[in-house]
């Protein structure tokens, strides 16, 4: 083992408890990846950063490998400094708070293996999580931009303009998980569902950053992409996503 | 791996909140070492919390009876309600003496990453309690950390058009801390000083 005392900023994905007064923050950390780590005493009045490692937290930390602990692959937070307390504004809007809690499940279950880098899904995750403190677009079109993007980076960006099965181009609208995106007649499965043109065209600009189309998109047009956006990821991830029916839409 | 009833002890130990699998082997050991009238006061007391111990059927709270002590007593104040997480929340605000309303237990706070969503949680018997008018404040006293927040966060907003004076414990609790480790004076001011919900 190397410099048992290391520095990286992060993002609190989760924390749970942990004996009396400790809690285990699992963090999405800059250049470590994803790193479950012992903060002792944060549960105690008069902790020094007991606020600090909140879910939804950026904060700068220094981790302590600890020797003896180290069987669990738990770290210890010596040091810890808000670089932004997105929390305090998420928590106070139900509708922020429940997409930017799947918004961290998200980032935790496609962090597959601990402590391997993805600079790309932490920066995406600060952006998302400043989008929705800021109120900057609806919460639940920033959550399915940011579940959009960060199945690209996963290498599972959804083919929305072309078959995703024979590569012919044009405006199919059956969508197929399996297949990894639209297909064209064809090849759709039988009862494959068809979505709505808007639809696909609200998730290609949520993929491509195109947001005044996407605020623009009808209530009715975004909960469709929702649907299908939630029905990709799951179709991904090994189990459901906890977070994902608790989501506010309105 | 010990002998069966050994091992079979340690592990009911480990599965116990907190209990490492190194503390449910010291606490066996120990408890194999003590005197036996120790383990059976022990026992005795285990099967007392799950016979007569239930939650009180206004509150939420742990009860000996159908209704907890709080709830039974004619002195307290009907017009105000003060919502916790957990029956422990009860234990520590009763200490400071500040209150004299009655109390909603919740059972929790809304946590949609462990798949805790508003339903999972008593806030549909608070409404009933709050339904009749009798209520005209409402504390909100969740944990003071982020999850916390978010469940007084749904609840204020829930109860947003009825006539009811909300509030949320002062700050100066310690931030992302439990209730129950707030001590008496700062638990105290932080009821004298709550702040109305905006
Ligand atoms: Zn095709
Ligand atoms: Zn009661």
């Amino acid at each position: 083992m190397g410099v048992p005392l290391y520095r990286d900023d992060a993002i609190v994905l989760r924390t749970q408890k942990l004996g009396e007064a400790d809690r285990i923050v699992t963090l999405l950390t800059r250049r470590h990846g994803r790193v479950r780590a012992v903060a002792k005493g944060v549960r105690r009045t008069g902790s020094k950063f007991g606020a600090r490692v909140e879910p939804f937290m950026h904060v700068d930390l220094q981790l302590h490998t600890s020797a003896v602990e180290s069987g669990s692959g738990l770290d210890i937070v010596t040091q810890a400094e808000t670089l932004a307390p997105y929390g305090e504004t998420i928590a106070a809007d139900y509708g922020r708070y429940t997409a930017g809690t799947a918004v961290l499940e998200t980032a935790e279950r496609l962090t597959a293996e601990e402590r391997e880098p993805s600079l790309r899904l932490f920066l995406l995750t600060v952006g998302a999580l400043r989008s929705l403190a800021d109120g900057e677009h609806v919460p639940t079109l920033a959550l399915d931009a940011f579940i959009l993007r960060a199945l690209a980076i996963s290498g599972y960006e959804p083919v929305l303009d072309s078959c995703a099965r024979c590569d012919q181009p044009g405006a199919h609208r059956a969508f197929v998980v399996a297949a990894g995106g639209v297909v064209c007649a064809e090849h759709r499965p039988p009862g494959a569902p068809i979505v709505a043109t808007e639809t696909l065209r609200l998730m290609s600009a949520l993929m491509s950053g195109d947001w005044p189309s996407a605020d623009a998109a009808e209530p009715k047009t975004q909960r469709e992409a929702s649907g299908v956006i939630a029905a990709y990821l799951q179709w991904h991830l090994e189990r459901g996503l906890r977070s994902l029916r608790l989501v506010e839409r309105s | 791996m010990y002998e069966g009833p050994v091992q079979d002890l340690i592990d009911e130990l480990g599965r116990l909140p907190g209990v490492g699998p190194k503390s449910a082997q010291r606490i066996a050991f120990h408890l194999l070492a003590a005197d036996p009238a120790d383990v059976r006061r022990l026992v005795t007391a285990l099967t007392e919390v799950k016979d007569k111990v239930r939650f009180c059927t206004i509150c939420g709270n742990v009860a000996e009876e159908e209704q907890c002590r709080v709830c039974r007593d004619p002195r307290r104040d009907l017009a105000v309600i003060c919502v916790v997480e957990e029956p422990k929340d009860v234990v520590a605000i009763e200490r400071t003496r500040e209150f004299r309303g009655r109390y909603h237990v919740l059972g929790g706070a809304i946590s949609p990453i462990e798949g805790v969503g508003p339903d999972d949680l008593r806030i549909r018997e608070l409404m009933t309690r709050l339904a009749d008018g009798t209520v005209t404040e409402l504390i909100l006293a969740t944990d003071p950390n982020l999850e916390g927040e978010a469940t007084a966060t749904y609840i204020a907003r829930l109860v947003k058009e009825m006539d009811l004076k909300v509030t949320r414990l002062a700050s100066g609790l310690p931030v992302g801390g439990d209730l129950e480790y707030a001590d008496e004076v700062t638990l105290g001011r932080a009821f004298e000083g709550r702040r109305a919900y905006s």
